[in-house]
């Protein structure tokens, strides 16, 4: 029977997967940034439909909101143009879709009956704000604490290699 | 009770339809209070002419953007340049939905809450609304294929995006007092007094310093002056929207004032305790009463915003970056810091 659940899956799901198809379809880069968003914005839905409602309000807020906000920016800022499609080899179609096709059936089927794991019931994981942080600061603490510090050191590094070597060498002589 | 399914869905859906109702009447008076008290700031006397006091100069606004001509200029980009007004005032106008305005009062043994719908991560859904409305400033600006509008959506973006930050760490502190995302419990977690006289709410409650960064990024967020930079009119002509016409252009007025109106929502939701204060009479009343001074707090801010308008100059472009980084971002979050040292405590 299709419950109201299982019809609101399928739809997120089409809308995810349309987004990511266009994406690979569009010429201009910035309709590739909106297809994109359009995909964060399903995934939200889906993950609302699992009942994980702050992961779906965090997805919205940080992917859809904050990070695809700095992509429009940059492509907007560089003014960057239509992009010319390559013809496309041939190989990529011979092999690459029906390769695709097989990974990816092989993929559901391992996580379907080779992982151990049930598949997860809809609105089934306990995902209200409360859980989510009991988990992140009091079970799993220390993991969060130290992905928060790698993420620190990216940006740090990520600085230094945007500078200048001439500020850098400056600061040397200081 | 729970309310079976056909009469949820229909007092859901005439619920959507007042508030919108109400919220597209409120949006037209704001422009109406705002030209008035302006005009008062400014020894002028600001709409007199349409009905009594200028009153149904909204109505005559609406059917002129209804009938002037819509251009849309030949280099544009189309598909986003007509999407992008569209973007703007439907994520604006969306964030009304988890605003609670009263107390739930109780009809025919089915209790209904004032409000469209109460999930219990409200305040997270306003954000996230929000973060999603920035695209119809941005995309404005950058399909209008114009240098003006390309300036003004790459500063909106900026900006929004710089202070998004400092009003999410604002509300950190308002919802560890409460320990609830739900905008119904938040303001439940307000009730009653200090002293017998001083209302319990948050603003009185140690989060003074949490509100004012509140209202700063804010404003930011809104666009409204001092941070009106994406639609500066001196530098920039009009900003984001100068290649956009009639309806077009009042859809991005329309989002502009539905954001204000969102944000004294929330910092009456906040920081004023909502619908709270004294309960008197029979039922009707009790039922009345709270929305009465929810829509009474609203106004308030409403005419604050109004009041900065007439009195602030704009800020340069990197006085608006330094002050968001600088002085609110750590001024944020050491309101934070200290707020959970307190409660922990």
């Amino acid at each position: 029977m299709l419950s109201l659940h299982l019809i609101l899956f399928l739809a997120f799901g089409a809308v995810c997967v349309a987004g990511a198809v266009n994406l690979l379809a569009q010429t201009h880069p910035i309709n590739s940034a909106l297809s994109l968003i359009a995909v964060m914005a399903a995934l939200a839905g889906e993950y609302l439909l699992l009942g994980a409602e702050f992961v779906a309000a965090v997805q919205v807020i940080v992917y859809a909101g904050a990070i695809m906000v700095l992509f429009v920016f940059t492509i907007m800022l560089l003014n960057a143009g239509v992009e010319e499609h390559t013809k496309g080899s041939r190989v990529a179609i011979v092999i690459g879709v029906p390769g695709l096709l097989i990974g990816s059936v092989l993929l559901a089927w391992v996580v379907l009956h080779r992982s151990g794991t049930e598949a997860v019931a809809m609105g089934a994981l306990p995902g209200d704000p409360r859980t989510i942080g009991q988990l992140l600061f009091h079970d799993f603490l220390l993991p969060f604490e130290v992905t928060s510090v790698l993420i620190l050191i990216a940006i740090m590094g990520a600085v230094v290699l945007a500078s200048k070597p001439e500020a850098i060498q400056k600061r040397k002589e200081h | 009770m729970p309310l079976p399914l056909p009469i949820f869905v229909l007092v859901s859906v005439i619920k959507s339809a007042l508030i919108l109702f109400i919220l597209l009447t409120a949006v037209a008076y704001t422009v109406w209070l705002e030209r008035k008290v302006v005009g008062h700031m400014q020894n002028r006397w600001g709409p007199t002419r349409v009905g009594p006091f200028g009153l149904l100069q909204p109505a005559a606004d609406g059917i002129k953007f209804l009938f002037k001509e819509d251009l849309t200029p030949p280099h544009v980009y189309r598909p986003l340049f007509l999407a992008a007004p569209l973007i703007a005032v439907v994520f604006a106008l969306t964030s009304i939905a988890v605003i609670p305005f009263g107390n739930s009062f109780e009809i025919f043994g089915y209790t209904i809450p004032l409000q469209i719908t109460d999930v219990n991560i409200g305040l997270l859904f306003i954000l996230g609304v929000t973060s999603v409305g920035v695209y119809g400033v941005a995309l404005a600006g950058w399909s209008s294929n114009n240098k003006y509008s390309l300036l003004g959506g790459l500063r909106a973006s900026a900006q929004m995006i710089s202070y998004e930050i400092s009003l999410g760490l604002s509300l950190v502190g308002v919802l560890i007092m409460s320990g609830s995302f739900s905008l119904r419990a938040i303001v439940e977690s307000q009730q009653g007094f200090f002293w017998y006289m001083v209302p319990r709410w948050n603003i009185f409650h140690g989060q003074f310093i949490g509100f004012f960064c509140y209202l700063m990024a804010a404003y930011a967020e809104t666009n409204r002056i001092p941070f009106d930079l994406p639609e500066a009119e001196t530098e920039l002509v009009a900003g984001y929207h100068t290649e956009y016409s009639a309806m077009k252009f009042a859809m991005f007025f329309m989002a502009e004032y539905a954001n204000m109106i969102t944000v004294a929502c929330l910092a009456t939701l906040l920081f004023f305790g909502g619908w709270d204060g004294p309960l008197f009479g029979p039922t009707v009343l009790r039922v009345l009463l709270p929305v009465v001074y929810f829509a009474a707090k609203i106004v308030v801010f409403l005419f604050v915003y109004i009041w900065v308008r007439g009195t602030l100059p704009r800020f340069r472009y990197d006085q608006l970056m330094s002050f968001g980084w600088k002085f609110l971002l750590p001024l944020a979050i050491a309101n934070l810091v200290v707020t959970a040292i307190v409660v922990a405590w």
